[in-house]
This record gives C-alpha cells, sequence and structure tokens, in this order.
C-alpha cells in the first residue's frame, strides 16, 4: 500500500493519499518521477489530501513540491509531521 | 499503441458553418434579468428546450457590456446548439444577439417584451420554439475527424490529489490530443501565479508569450487592488485547503499539471473569445468554475474535462462536462458526480498513459451521446462573468 506520494526526489513535502495515517504510524512513500519508493513515520496524525514533512525545516525555509517553491515555513517543522497553513504561507500575495 | 491516433473519429451534428457539436440543444435565452421569467414559461411550453436565465443584462457599459454580449452571442454560436430563440426587454438589443448568433447560419429569432407584454411574447417565442424543437429533433450524427473536436478545460474544488493523479490525467489526455489538430483550452488566470513562468515557458512564440503575461499581469492588478488579506479561504478556498492545498503557488503547479508535458500554447484569448486555429489555448478567466465552464462553452467549446478533488458538482447548460477524481473518500462518498476514476493512479496500479486512455474513452463515449454524471444530475450552471459594478 502506497501512503504518501510525492513527484520529485527534491521535494521537502508528500501528500498523503489515504485515509487513516496516525501519529506513530510507519508510512511507505512512492516518489512519482523516479518510480522509487521511502519510508518516513507519521509523527501525527494527518488527514487524506493533506501533507507530511519529509525533512525538519526551519522559520523562513522554502518548501519544495513538485521540484519547485511552493511557499514558506512560518513555524518549525519535524520530519514525519503535518505540513499545512499553520505551519506554511505563500510567498505571493 | 495509443488509443486514439489520426484516424479516430467520433458521430457529431455538422453545424451550418461546418462545425461540430456533440449535443443538439434548443436553447431560450434571455437577453437580460427581465426576461427569465418568459423563457422559462417557453420552456415550459415546449417540451425538450432548454431556457438559460441569469441575472444580468441591464445598465452595464464599456467593456462589461461587451463581454455581456461575446458571451450570449457565443453561447448561441455553440456547435452544441441547434436553434436558439432570444427575449429580452427591448428588440435593439435583443436583435443585436440575434444577429451575432445569425452568422452561424442556425435557426435563430428574436422577441422584445415592450409593446407586448409576457403573454403574447411567450406565445410569439413558444411558437418559434416548437417550429424548432421538431425541426432539430430530425438533425442526424454523422461521422467527424477527432480534429473536429474541441475540448475545454478546467480544475475544481482541487486539492493535492488534483495535482498528483486528476490533473497530470488531462495533461496526459492533452498530450495525445494536442498533435491530432484539435483544438484545446485551459485558464484560471490567478491560479497559474507562482507557476506563471513555467506556462510562459510553453508558449509557442514570443507574441503568443506576452499576451498570456500581459493577461496574467492584469489579473494580479486586479487581485492587489482589491484584496484586504492573502487571500487565504478564496484563493486557494475553503475547499482546497481542507482538502490539504496550503498555498496559491502548490495550487498553480498542480494546476498546470493539465496541459500535460509536451503541449505548446499556440495562442491566447481574452474571456469568451474564440480560437482561431487549432491548438492548445489560454484563455484568461476567472477561477470560479461556473463561471469559465460558462466562458468556454461561450468560446465554442464542446466538451469538457473537469478534474476535482474534493468534489465539484457543477455542469453547463449546453457544455457536457467531465468529471475526473483522483481522490478515493471522494470517489467513495460522492460517487454519483464522478465520470473518470484515477484514484488507481495514486496506488500504483495503473499508469499516467492508461489514466489518460481512460479519460479519452469516456471523452469519445460523451462526444458519442454518453450523458456525464453531470448531465444526468441536472447540474446546469449558467453564470455570467462580470468585470465591475453596473451604471
Amino acid at each position: 500500500m502506497i501512503h504518501f506520494v510525492l513527484h520529485d526526489a527534491k521535494d521537502t513535502v508528500a501528500v498523503v493519499v489515504v485515509e487513516g495515517v496516525t501519529a506513530g504510524m510507519s508510512m511507505t512513500g512512492w516518489i512519482m518521477d523516479e518510480d522509487r519508493m521511502i519510508d518516513v513515520q507519521a509523527q501525527q496524525d494527518i488527514p487524506i489530501g493533506h501533507k507530511v514533512a519529509l525533512k525538519n525545516m526551519a522559520v523562513g525555509d522554502t518548501v519544495w513540491k513538485y521540484g519547485i517553491d511552493m511557499g514558506k515555513v512560518v513555524a518549525p517543522i519535524q520530519t514525519g509531521q503535518h505540513a499545512h497553513v499553520h505551519n506554511i504561507k505563500t510567498k505571493r500575495w | 499503441m495509443s488509443l486514439i491516433d489520426q484516424n479516430t473519429t467520433f458521430q457529431g451534428y455538422r453545424r451550418e458553418n461546418g462545425r461540430v457539436g456533440v449535443r443538439n440543444h434548443v436553447i431560450i435565452l434571455p437577453l437580460d434579468d427581465l426576461s427569465n421569467a418568459a423563457a422559462e414559461a417557453v420552456a415550459h411550453n415546449i417540451k425538450g428546450v432548454l431556457a438559460m436565465p441569469h441575472p444580468y443584462g441591464r445598465l452595464q457599459f464599456g467593456a462589461d457590456l461587451e463581454l455581456h454580449f461575446r458571451t450570449l452571442i457565443g453561447t448561441g454560436c455553440n456547435p452544441n446548439v441547434a436553434a436558439v430563440v432570444v427575449i429580452g426587454i427591448e428588440e435593439g438589443w435583443t436583435q443585436k444577439v440575434v444577429d451575432g448568433i445569425q452568422a452561424t447560419g442556425k435557426p435563430v429569432v428574436g422577441f422584445g417584451i415592450e409593446q407586448h407584454g409576457d403573454h403574447d411574447t411567450i406565445m410569439r417565442a413558444s411558437k418559434a420554439a416548437r417550429e424548432y424543437v421538431q425541426w432539430a429533433s430530425e438533425k442526424q450524427r454523422e461521422t467527424c475527424a477527432i480534429s473536429e473536436l474541441w475540448i475545454s478545460t478546467k480544475c475544481g474544488e482541487s486539492d493535492t490529489t488534483s495535482g498528483c493523479g486528476a490533473n497530470p490525467t488531462v495533461g496526459n489526455a492533452f498530450d495525445k490530443l494536442h498533435p491530432l489538430g484539435t483544438t484545446l483550452c485551459f485558464g484560471e488566470t490567478t491560479e497559474l501565479t507562482g507557476g506563471e513562468h513555467i506556462v510562459a515557458a510553453r508558449c509557442a512564440s514570443d507574441a503568443v508569450r506576452d499576451k498570456f503575461m500581459f493577461m496574467f499581469n492584469r489579473y494580479q492588478d486586479v487581485i492587489n487592488r482589491h484584496k484586504t488579506s492573502d487571500l487565504s479561504d478564496s484563493q486557494p478556498t475553503k475547499g482546497n485547503i481542507a482538502g490539504g492545498l496550503t498555498t496559491i503557488e502548490e495550487k498553480a503547479l498542480g494546476n498546470i499539471q493539465k496541459i500535460g508535458k509536451l503541449c505548446t500554447v499556440d495562442g491566447v484569448i481574452d474571456k469568451a473569445e474564440i480560437p482561431t486555429h487549432p491548438g492548445l489555448w489560454f484563455m484568461d478567466s476567472s477561477s470560479a468554475a461556473a463561471e469559465m465552464v460558462t466562458l468556454c462553452a461561450a468560446s465554442g467549446y464542446a466538451v469538457h474535462f473537469f478534474p476535482t478533488g474534493q468534489g465539484n458538482v457543477i455542469g453547463n447548460p449546453i457544455l457536457p462536462v467531465i468529471k475526473i477524481c483522483a481522490n478515493p473518500r471522494t470517489v467513495r462518498t460522492m460517487r454519483e458526480h464522478v465520470d473518470v476514476d484515477t484514484t488507481a493512479l495514486l496506488q500504483r496500479e495503473i499508469t499516467l498513459d492508461q489514466a489518460g486512455d481512460k479519460l479519452l474513452e469516456n471523452m469519445l463515449r460523451t462526444a458519442n451521446g454518453r450523458l456525464t454524471a453531470a448531465e444526468a444530475l441536472g447540474h446546469r450552471e449558467f453564470v455570467l462573468t462580470r468585470l465591475y459594478e453596473s451604471a
């Protein structure tokens, strides 16, 4: 079973594609561009469609998805944590 | 071996001007809000015709008024429409819409309410509608080349599965359709924010690129002039955010998947303008679903690809909207709205090529007459884009 997917190996966040991801769960991820699998442990409950952090990030860091800049970190994030509007914001507008 | 190639055909309705449609609607088109009641009464009298009520058409001026006429005329000209009855409060502007549609050669007539009243207008319009619907009912489909099919796309209620699954599926289908000489369209100008350089790089010439950047920057100016925050909850929407999309950049990168890996952007049109040659066209347009699909219909598109994540439910009265979804929870809880289920893509059970072919197969069945979920559910959202207040 694939729990999360990411587009590019450079991505620092990935998308959870199944329901029921809870804190402590071991997850299998699929790097779509390279067709390769990786493992990450969820540190929090993450709803389907929401993102999981793939590395530790500090305030001000760029968040990478699709191999491209998708926004900035506004609160520190740990690997395996839920990454969303509470810790990431747009750089535009 | 591709599902479609140069020899692929579909069964369509050839119109007087040579364009091919996949539906055969007779529509009762109000020019203005005052004419909605009469239009709906005609549709009640004459079975099989479609009234298209809307809230505008009064005291509009300038570019906003031009867009109003362009949208109504374009809707009547769409090849999915066999014949049109126009109703307006007065005859002058009613005739302007009739003249615009008449250029296609299809049957069209208009009626003004002033000096007649609703009842007399309903009677005159019903007589015309009856003739038209009986005439249209004898129209037969004929074999047409795939290159004669015009396909538009817009995503809605997107979430992260849109960018990972449903939108790339559309992109794969577009990559296969583009080389066959079809006419394609994408838009949602603000929703490219963060990825506009990617779209610019795909433009086929400097002229196309310049026009695209002009449209893009024009829309950014509108946003910057009126915004009160970073547009959280509006763009991305509450639904996008609930589904996991965090920033406009992320949404844009998912959005852009719809133009595939190979398509060039061959032309740029303003809202409801009609493309002048085959290829992929960017249309300056709102990201509001029903507004944008209404604009695609006015531009003459015959079939629409609508990838969704959280479950957008809209349709259009004359443009069949095909819903594609890669979110397993949405496909499970909103099954009646989904035409093409691509959840298997995100479990690595099918390839992107297979997902694209699944969509193309549904497209051909839809073109040949199969009702989309939105059509079967009676979703007929007809929403006019406004540029500013009426006078």
